[in-house]
């Protein structure tokens, strides 16, 4: 039998498999606070975003499927998540803005805020069962089932990755682009260019937590597919540190959510293989991936290449 | 930016008292209406004891009532408590974490709700939270879930209640073994505590009753509601040629629809998962506390309590006395299965069957039970389990 003659295989094909079902939360949020950020304000809060887009995808979803039918309610779940994101994006952006506000303060409280309000509201919605996103099936060319099942793509997992070169083209080359760099590296400069970085910060943040909240919607619809309390488990905040660690460009979040997803993965795949010495360690991957590039890059003595100017300054 | 900003110039001391102020009445808004969900009315239920017509009992529950887990098991043995027995009020609050938050529920529910009997069910209320609160509150009854109580070093107001629910994970053990083509089991595992190993103990010696081949390969997750790595979890072993799975988790929802979504067979925790995996789900370990708490209504009704010494301050047992049950048989279990099975739950109800009996050794080779010996279900010994047995592929 095929799964017999698996075996060692499993930890390559499991941790590729987790990598492409796991990272998509990462890659959504960070690209999200890499806009964010790009316009010089950070956006701590995606953690409740993510939350709360995971919870109105689920309850959206489930609530419609009788009105549209189950193939459409879950895009309709995904479009919600997105609208719910954009209204917490917005709290944050007016009031990170306010004269003496910090916006990693503002951030922290619109987590509690934002997860708060997801599991009041998600209450009702725990129990039932909403219709999942469809998956694309890329692994049709192979008899292994594994294969198969590792390869069934999320679309959300394909949008995610058309924004990468997407957002790249976009601070290079685009007009708008140039604005949200400037506004983020030099806020005085663009000030005197005439653009309005009110405007600006809000629509990256409100733009980020759109992204953010269609994020949590691959949480609950597509992998693992439920609404719980305890969905996210600190994904959006580890999503926000590797906006850090990738250096503000879009192509190398890309690198670092697969890379983060494959971390997810490492304990189980391993375990179900036999080597069962060190799953506390191999569980706590992504939190040390997290940690370690949080010493890295947090020196006092320099300041990151590469990150934008004007962060973290107060307005 | 500046004119935007003169228009909602206010001074610094303004400012100043308006956060104090604001933060003064969130906290004794919080202090005062902590439990504001639970549906009571205040006032008339603290009248209650004088006409002994009516009992307050409050149930605090970790996480959401409807998780397909262990607090929906909580919750709906509540609720047939409530049903059962006329003169039981309920009062509920879900999602306390297990910190001093419980104790404050317990508090307001003592004090504003009048409750006189609470089942705080989650096992880290335990201590320091319940012994404090039942200290304080002697004419109080605490009742709680799972075995830390100690007769003298505790109150005489805390009673301690569980089931030997891994009866039921041996009779599922038992279906798994005999439906699983390759005899490969998976168990997705939170923590190794003794409860939980002696379930997958348990699960995998019920298997190898019917097939002395069959393995159980467990993955631990590291914490109890992770629902990414449950998901991985069970992924991962139906990649390995794993065709049943079970778990011992919060919430067993995750890993239910992923293994129906691998179509591999599943076996439930904690309450029944059948409508979750139509088509593979087997058979599953669930709780059965309508039936304890329904007895202990009526004991309350007749004003049996913990101090006067008529309820045990131990309540302990298994299929036979109603603490646990086997969810239905779901359509894919054979005919030859079901008679295993159920012959597995006639022989534990009646004695017959003994799960940890000699030979029994750890899967690291050293003895635990030489041939001839065995230990009974109720052994404290078994509530200390460190080990796990023969056929497990897996390390604490």
């Amino acid at each position: 039998m095929a799964t017999e003659l698996l075996g060692w295989w499993g930890v390559p094909l499991g941790i590729v498999a987790g990598t492409l079902r796991g990272s998509v939360p990462f890659l959504l949020v960070s690209l999200g606070e890499c806009l964010t950020e790009k316009s010089g304000k950070i956006n701590l809060g995606l953690e409740g975003t993510l939350l709360m887009g995971a919870m109105s995808a689920y309850a959206i979803s489930y609530l419609s499927s009788g009105l549209v039918g189950p193939a459409l309610a879950p895009w309709l779940g995904v479009l919600a998540a997105g609208a719910a994101g954009m209204m917490l994006g917005a709290i944050h952006g007016w009031l990170s803005q306010q004269p003496r506000v910090n916006d990693v303060a503002v951030g922290i409280a619109m987590i509690i805020f934002g997860s708060g309000l997801a599991n009041f509201l998600g209450k009702p919605f725990i129990q039932p069962q909403a219709p999942q996103l469809p998956t694309l099936s890329l692994g049709g060319w192979s008899d292994l089932p594994q294969v198969q099942s590792a390869l069934l793509i999320s679309p959300l997992f394909l949008l995610g990755v058309a924004i990468v070169p997407l957002m790249s083209w976009f601070f290079k080359s685009t007009r708008w682009g140039l604005y949200v760099r400037a506004v983020g590296d030099s806020p005085d400069a663009a000030k005197a260019m005439g653009i309005s970085i009110f405007g600006v910060r809000m629509a990256s943040i409100v733009a980020g937590s759109f992204l953010a909240g269609i994020g949590g919607a691959s949480l609950s619809l597509f992998y693992p597919g439920v609404w719980t309390e305890r969905i996210s488990s600190g994904q959006g905040l580890m999503a926000v540190a590797l906006v850090i660690f990738a250096r503000w460009q879009p192509w190398q979040c890309l690198w670092a959510s697969l890379l983060f997803g494959g971390a997810q993965s490492l304990g189980p795949a391993f375990q179900s293989v036999g080597i069962d010495s060190y799953y506390y360690l191999f569980n706590a991957a992504p939190y040390i991936l997290t940690l370690v590039i949080m010493i890295i890059t947090c020196s006092p003595k320099r300041t990151l290449a590469g990150a934008p100017g004007g962060l973290g300054q107060d307005s | 930016m500046s004119d935007r900003n003169r228009s909602f110039r206010l001074s610094r001391r303004q400012v100043m008292r308006g956060l104090l102020a604001s933060s003064a009445f969130g906290l004794t808004a919080k202090l005062s209406t902590g439990c504001a969900q639970s549906p009571s009315t205040g006032g008339d239920a603290a009248t209650g004891d004088a006409g002994a017509e009516e009992i307050v009992v409050g149930f605090i529950y970790v996480g959401p009532k409807d998780d397909f887990g262990y607090n929906q098991a909580h919750a709906e043995g509540a609720a047939a408590m409530a049903a059962n027995v006329p003169g039981i009020r309920l009062v509920e609050e879900a999602s306390v974490p297990e910190t001093t938050a419980v104790a404050e529920t317990m508090r307001n529910m003592i004090e504003i709700d009048g409750a006189k009997v609470l089942f705080p069910t989650s096992f880290g209320y335990f201590d320091p939270h319940i012994l404090a609160l039942a200290a304080e509150f002697p004419d109080v009854q605490f009742f709680h879930a799972g075995g830390l109580y100690q007769e003298g070093v505790h109150p005489n107001n805390v009673g301690s209640y569980f089931g030997f629910i891994d009866e039921a994970q041996y009779v599922a053990g038992v279906v798994a073994g005999r439906m699983s083509p390759t005899g490969k089991l998976g168990f997705v595992a939170a923590k190794p505590i003794p409860q939980l190993l002696r379930n997958v103990n348990s699960f995998t010696l019920g298997a190898q009753s019917v097939n002395p081949a069959a393995t159980t390969q467990v993955v631990f997750t590291g914490d109890w509601s992770v629902p990414v790595k449950e998901a991985e979890a069970t992924n991962s072993m139906v990649d390995q040629g794993v065709d049943v799975i079970t778990c011992h988790v919060d919430s067993p929802k995750v890993v239910m629809e992923t293994a129906e979504k691998r179509g591999v067979y599943t076996c439930g925790y904690h309450a029944n998962q059948s409508s979750l995996a139509p088509k593979g789900y087997l058979t599953g370990a669930e709780w059965d506390w309508a039936t304890v708490y329904t007895r202990l209504g009526k004991e309350f009704m007749e004003g049996k309590t913990l101090m006067s010494g008529a309820i045990p301050h131990i309540l302990r047992g298994g299929l036979a006395d109603g603490f646990c049950k086997l969810s239905p048989y779901g359509p894919a279990v054979t005919p030859e299965a079901k008679t295993d099975g159920d012959a597995a739950i006639a022989g534990i109800k009646s004695g017959k069957v003994v799960i940890y009996k000699g030979p029994l050794e750890t899967n690291t080779g050293t003895e635990v039970l030489p041939t001839g010996k065995s230990l009974p279900i109720d052994d404290v010994e078994l509530e200390k389990m460190d080990y796990l047995v023969k056929g497990v592929v897996g390390s604490i």
